[in-house]
């Protein structure tokens, strides 16, 4: 009984915004509403959903910002903590610099990269015209302004996976990587064979972080793209965005939620899987 | 060990290109009336300096309200979080009950969801509830934290028994216990979950950007977009860099004095 009480204020609001909220968003997604008719249970906004040419495109994008942002983050993480391991001022220093864009809000990166970005004067292009570059439109180019919203993301998250694989490092006993040096094994086999499968947990879990993040960091896909150009930025997200609050569309912005959190729930059971696995070969 | 030097050396050039976006914030900002000058983009110093960007931003933006809404809002959340998330967290590391692992798995549930997920079905809610357009309404759906939960869990945990129980002699209450015994001793669990609290709600843009309609209402990182793109078309870089040094400044002066907590923060914010 006094469990519960103690539990009664959380569960009432994960009931509010957590549960409930699921439950009814799922209800939403199946109920239709045609011309004339009195709304009835029936797949409509789904069939409206696959029907839309822009959620096509939006599933396409967020592929492949997910993979465009996820491994180099992760590659250059795991860099910046094997080179920042040791204690030193100036390992310090970098570290304060890599894990500063962490540290404020992403409208505010948006705010920085829509100068850097800027055809012609920006930071960039400033700075490239020394190599002979001219001016480019880095975000209204269809072919540019993805790798543009990539980039900003890397430059935001990558200090912040690399506390976790320094957090990770901190971990593995000395003792192991000089058993290591004393078998004869040298600096990469070293890395590849005594410190990569240890840092597999935390592999696992930064993996599961940062697919969470490319899917709910949009801010700067509306303060600086809305989308375009030619919906090549739209994710699923700003998606839903778009649909509730542009179109008031709650129905497509339902349907789209419902595979939004389908997916969330499939992509963490599969990393907890891969996670388990991770443990069960380091011990 | 020559590879720990090139390591060094190449993590020093990637620092500096991290740190550009910051370096032109700081340099432009200092630097008035640069619109349409053709180096604006320049990393050098070079005067005339003075305060004026950011005189034009505090005038054309409302950043007192906004300073004040945020703090409010993060101020609030943390308080009705530190009941919560102590409560409960007391529960599953104290009491055994039935249907303990259920509704941990239950708790985990919110992990897995981040409420960003569920902006729509929130806005329904909130609107249902009469707290659209209200800071109240922003906080709502972080009320509860599965994640303090769980830090709560694990400091409690790392606390002995012999405490409690002396109290219990003494015939104090349960609720008595936990406050008066349990959280002053389980402190660094919450101001570990206060860093991660109040920065990412400091942080967020998209729920109260959806949740609020009218401008009194409104936070920081809400403010600063629309103040961004109405500066922009003038082309007032100075005066963006400004604006955005003043949204951004608060939790990276933060981070400058704490900077040894921070960073554990952060990192046990999920190896906990």
């Amino acid at each position: 009984m006094t469990a519960w009480l103690l539990l009664a204020p959380s569960l009432l609001f994960l009931a509010a915004f957590t549960y409930w909220p699921v439950i009814g968003v799922t209800l939403r997604s199946f109920t239709q509403q045609r011309y004339g008719q009195q709304a009835s249970w029936g797949f409509d906004n789904f069939r409206r959903l696959a029907a839309d040419a822009h959620f096509g495109h939006v599933l396409t994008n967020s592929v492949l910002y997910a993979v465009g942002t996820i491994i180099p983050s992760l590659a250059l993480a795991l860099g910046f903590a094997m080179a920042l391991r040791r204690p030193g001022r100036l390992a310090t220093v970098l570290r304060t610099v890599l894990v500063m864009p962490q540290l404020i809000p992403l409208v505010a990166a948006a705010a920085l990269f829509v100068f850097v970005f800027l055809p012609g004067e920006g930071l960039l292009d400033h700075y490239l015209a020394y190599f002979g570059r001219h001016a480019t439109n880095w975000l209204g180019s269809p072919d540019l302004a993805l790798w543009a919203i990539i980039a900003i993301t890397i430059w935001k998250n990558t200090g912040y996976y690399m506390l976790f694989f320094l957090a990770g490092l901190a971990g593995i006993p000395d003792e192991l990587i000089e058993a290591a040096r004393v078998d004869g094994a040298h600096g990469w086999r070293r890395f590849v064979d005594v410190i990569l499968p240890l840092l597999g947990p935390t592999f696992g879990f930064v993996t599961v972080i940062a697919m969470v993040n490319t899917l709910i960091q949009i801010d700067h896909i509306i303060v600086m793209t809305g989308g375009g150009p030619s919906d090549r930025t739209n994710m699923i997200l700003y998606y839903i965005y778009q649909q509730a609050e542009q179109n008031q569309d709650t129905g497509l912005a339902a349907a789209a939620t419902v595979l939004c959190v389908g997916g969330l729930l499939l992509l963490s059971v599969l990393s907890l899987r891969a996670l388990e696995r991770g443990i069960h070969y380091e011990s | 060990m020559k590879a720990e030097r090139v390591g060094l050396l190449l993590a020093s050039f990637a620092a500096i290109l991290w740190a550009a976006p910051f370096a032109w914030m700081a340099v432009a900002s200092v630097r008035p009336g640069v619109a349409g000058a053709s180096d604006i983009a320049s990393l050098w110093p070079s005067g005339p300096y003075s305060l004026a960007n950011f005189r034009d931003a505090w005038d054309s933006g409302q950043f007192p309200l906004w300073y004040l809404n945020t703090a409010l809002l993060c101020a609030g959340i943390f308080a009705v979080q530190a009941v919560t998330v102590s409560l409960a967290g007391y529960a599953f590391a104290r009491v055994n009950f039935r249907g303990r692992e259920t509704v941990f798995v239950l708790f985990l549930l919110q992990l897995l969801l981040p409420p960003a997920v569920l902006v729509v079905p929130n806005l329904n809610m909130i609107t249902k509830t009469g707290l659209f357009d209200s800071l109240a309404g922003i906080g709502a759906p972080y009320c509860a934290s599965a994640f303090g939960v769980f830090l709560m869990r694990q400091t409690f945990r790392s606390i002995p028994r012999d405490f409690e129980e002396a109290a219990r002699m003494d015939g104090a209450s349960r609720l008595a216990i936990i406050r008066d015994v349990l959280i002053p001793l389980a402190r660094p669990g919450l101001a570990a979950f206060a860093v991660v609290s109040v920065s990412s709600h400091w942080n967020e843009f998209l729920w109260p950007l959806m949740a609020v309609s009218s401008p009194r209402n409104q936070v920081l990182t809400v403010g600063l977009a629309s103040f961004t793109l109405s500066s922009e078309s003038g082309g007032e870089w100075g005066v963006i860099a400004a604006g955005t040094a003043l949204v951004a400044a608060p939790l990276l002066i933060g981070f400058a004095i704490f900077q040894r907590r921070f960073v554990a923060n952060l990192v046990s914010t999920g190896l906990k």
